[in-house]
């Protein structure tokens, strides 16, 4: 039915202007542009990552319906994994929000002192969940699995406990794009507000995809390692 | 579209009447009765009523009976039944009422429980009542607050929520809050 990438002799820049979108995770795998003629194994080759585990992060973050089997994911090389989750969140934090912060910043200069302060706020408490959300990740979550990888059994935290808890970080970006397409006073729009619905709607498709490699391929993967290492 | 009534009622004359009274009114169609609630579970899946009428006597906590449907349920009295009680019924009506009150007290309740009744041409505008929810949501109270301080029941508040939510497109309580405030339907200090 999904349609999926799983050639890894195809030009790599073939593949990336079949599906454009792939520029965004590129850099998270520390794969340069320029690529050449060079097929995907070859880059990714160049660059340390394993050909099937990035045909597999392609595929997530291409087609949402995309869902890896358990054999596939448990053949595949992850080295690569919380590498790429880590450096997805740095991108979040120290790109992607200060641009969107920046903008909002300047549409609440054009409007009345109260409704830009609220907006401001809003804005505020959201990235300070995400934070938070990511900062949970980083030190709890993927340190746990970089323990299991070097074979240590690390009893403190568990994948289930994940599966239970892992929250929703793209229901505040909508409520933030419709309270900008219909309830600002009409003085507020511009080129900014443009911009800023622009970026919200990526990092919005971004973070939903994110998450869906966390659900898809962590979990199972980690889950995997959990019953191996006891 | 017909409003589908489901009437629980121990007595074959009140039920009688209440289908004759509701029969009459093209917008109801009233579905087999039943005389007790042995077998809801099966009718709320086979006819799929759009209200129900429970005589109050039935149950204390109706909106317990129906697991995670969203039907409304109207108590149906005629004999003294505790207030508290009556309370968590979404409406009331009492065999005394008129013909008119009857139907009434029925598409009112009904309709407030439609989350997308803009569909039919309603506004995106808030009534009143959801209006006042909202207020209650953006200062950060809980259903079960809410339901007390506006007198309705929990379901009926969360009913209210769908439709808030529908309208304005706007999901987490933080969003409304700020929905709020830029309708000027609470002052900025609310926030904490």
């Amino acid at each position: 039915m999904t349609a999926s990438l799983n050639d890894p002799t195809i030009k790599m820049g073939d593949l990336v202007t079949a599906h454009p979108e792939l520029v965004m995770i590129l850099p998270r795998m520390g794969i340069a542009l320029g690529f050449g003629d060079r097929s995907v194994a070859d880059v990714c080759h160049r660059h340390g990552v394993d050909p099937d585990f990035f045909l597999l992060m392609c595929n997530v973050y291409c087609f949402a319906q995309y869902a890896p089997g358990r054999e596939q994911i448990l053949s595949t090389d992850m080295t690569c994994l919380v590498p790429y989750l880590r450096n997805s969140h740095d991108y979040y934090v120290h790109r992607q929000l200060p641009h969107i912060e920046h903008h909002l910043h300047r549409i609440a200069e054009h409007l009345p002192e109260r409704v830009g302060m609220v907006l401001r706020r809003f804005f505020e408490v959201y990235r300070a969940e995400v934070l938070a959300h990511f900062g949970h990740e980083d030190n709890t979550v993927f340190r746990h699995i970089e323990a299991l990888q070097t074979g240590q059994s690390d009893t403190t935290y568990c994948m289930s406990d994940f599966v239970k808890s892992h929250g929703n970080l793209e229901e505040k970006l909508g409520d933030l794009v419709q309270i900008i397409f219909k309830y600002l006073p009409e003085s507020a729009t511009g080129d900014d507000t443009v911009d800023v619905v622009y970026d919200i709607l990526q990092l919005s498709t971004d973070l939903n995809r994110h998450s869906l490699v966390e659900e898809k391929v962590m979990v199972p993967y980690v889950m995997h390692l959990e019953r191996s290492v006891k | 579209m017909k409003t589908r009534v489901l009437i629980i009622e121990p007595s074959e004359v009140i039920v009688e009447g209440l289908s004759s009274v509701l029969g009459e009114q093209t917008r109801f169609k009233v579905l087999p009765p039943l005389n007790d609630l042995a077998g809801l579970d099966e009718r709320l899946v086979t006819s799929k009523p759009d209200v129900i009428v429970l005589n109050a006597t039935l149950s204390a906590s109706p909106q317990q009976l129906l697991a995670d449907e969203s039907i409304p349920v109207v108590a149906l009295v005629y004999q003294y039944v505790e207030p508290l009680v009556l309370k968590r019924y979404d409406g009331v009506i009492d065999i005394r009422d008129s013909r008119g009150t009857i139907g009434e007290t029925l598409m009112r309740v009904t309709q407030s429980f439609q989350p997308d009744n803009h569909k039919s041409g309603a506004s995106y505008e808030l009534s009143r009542r959801e209006t006042d929810v909202l207020v209650q949501v953006a200062r950060g109270l809980t259903n079960k607050e809410i339901a007390d301080a506006l007198n309705v029941s929990v379901h009926t508040v969360i009913s209210h929520r769908k439709n808030i939510m529908h309208k304005t497109g706007i999901k987490s309580v933080a969003g409304l809050t700020v929905y709020a405030i830029l309708n000027n339907l609470i002052d900025e200090s609310a926030l904490v």
